[in-house]
């Protein structure tokens, strides 16, 4: 899973959907079975596909899964940026490149803040089934 | 707030849509992604129209064929209830180099996505697998749900009941629900047990579909709290696109 994909998922449980808490899902927490593991994959650098992500990604969730991740260094706030070929912008683009593509998630699990059920990942695929008793 | 369902009807749509729709796809899913690779002409024609920058959903993207569809600017989530075919799908994403694209395994009712964030979602061949009007209806609102009200857009394909012109039989006034046979020819030599009964070198599953009438898929959409902009029929199908109805509190 990319971290792209975690800036727009959240809890399944249609009851969290009513709270703040139920997004973003939380990194800091991770089980002995399935330990977080990071990987990075090539993908194609498009200064433009990330100019036209920025907008849609959510900063401060963006912030609190990188720093659960081990990344410190995204700025507080959303950087602006006029145009994407712009050279003072190209390494910026990049790290956000590598950041929001490039990095996989390969295993590891997610935590609701709000009910504190826990989704895993596993061969990069996270899974959001409920256990029967959550489903509607 | 999510409407409820009824829990008598609710129990028994989601034992029939486990029996005959997850616990099938599961069980065939190598065999129909064999059989399901190319694009459907309109599908392809609305991802490949999005804006570059667009990001949206495929909910019930089966093996993930829509992922290698050629919009290098937009990002896909697609998700499936279906474990396997999934993993089948994750394999086409790397397989087709389409990078800007990821996977999950998800519920079409139970999504994991909040409110009004995408730009499109595209749900092609799967509301016709939900067991009751309710279970339709709260589908598509999930859908609806997680667009922008700026310019959100679905695009929304169900199964018709008027196929008269497919070998299948069914047209208008035939029963609505109906299960649907599956058949999977085994390979004779890796299933050499089987080779003294010759029956049991097909399996026979049957999945179950909700065939929609004209104009069934408009109304879930508008019952949903949906506004209707485009519909048709494609390949015994009936499709539409729609969006949010905004200042709805439904939505
Ligand atoms: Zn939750």
């Amino acid at each position: 899973m990319k971290l792209l994909t975690a800036n727009f998922v959240q809890c399944s449980v249609k009851a969290c959907s009513a709270t703040p808490k139920c997004f973003p899902l939380h990194f800091d927490q991770q089980t002995a079975d399935v330990p977080l593991e990071l990987a990075h994959e090539d993908v194609d650098f498009s200064p433009e596909f990330v100019y036209n992500m920025l907008p849609r990604i959510d900063w401060p969730a963006l912030t609190t899964t990188a720093r659960e991740l081990g990344n410190n260094m995204l700025p507080e706030t959303k950087p602006e940026i006029e145009n994407p070929n712009a050279p003072e912008h190209e390494q910026l683009l990049r790290d956000l490149h590598t950041l929001l593509l490039e990095t996989q998630i390969i295993q590891g699990s997610m935590r609701c803040e709000n009910c504190g059920h826990i989704y895993f990942i596993r061969d990069s695929i996270p899974n959001f089934l409920l256990p029967g008793h959550l489903v509607q | 707030m999510p409407s409820q369902f009824s829990p008598i009807q609710n129990a028994e749509a989601l034992a029939l849509e486990q029996q005959h729709v997850h616990e099938i796809y599961n069980q065939i899913a190598s065999h129909f992604s064999q059989t399901r690779y190319k694009p459907w002409p309109i599908v392809e024609r609305f991802l490949t129209s999005l804006s570059p920058g667009s990001i949206g959903l495929d909910i019930g993207c089966g093996n993930g064929k829509y992922l290698a569809v050629a919009n290098p600017g937009i990002y896909i989530i697609a998700t499936d209830r279906s474990d396997q075919l999934v993993n089948i799908a994750a394999k086409e994403k790397c397989v087709r180099r389409m990078k800007t694209a990821d996977v999950g395994v998800a519920d079409g009712i139970n999504m994991p996505i909040g409110r009004g964030r995408f730009d499109f979602a595209i749900s092609i061949a799967v509301v016709h697998h939900f067991a009751s009007r309710e279970r339709r209806v709260e589908a598509v609102r999930t859908i609806l749900r997680g667009l922008r009200l700026d310019g959100g857009r679905a695009l929304i394909y169900a199964w018709a009941l008027e196929q008269g012109a497919s070998r299948r039989g069914w047209d208008e006034g035939h029963e609505q629900d109906v299960m649907v046979p599956w058949v999977t020819k085994k390979n004779k030599k890796k299933n050499e047990q089987f080779d003294e009964v010759d029956e049991l070198r097909e399996t026979v599953v049957e999945r179950y579909y909700h065939l929609y009438r004209r104009g069934e898929l408009e109304e879930d959409i508008e019952s949903a709290g949906g506004l209707v902009l485009k519909t048709g029929y494609e390949r015994d199908n009936w499709w539409a696109i729609a969006c949010p109805r905004t200042g709805d509190s439904v939505i």
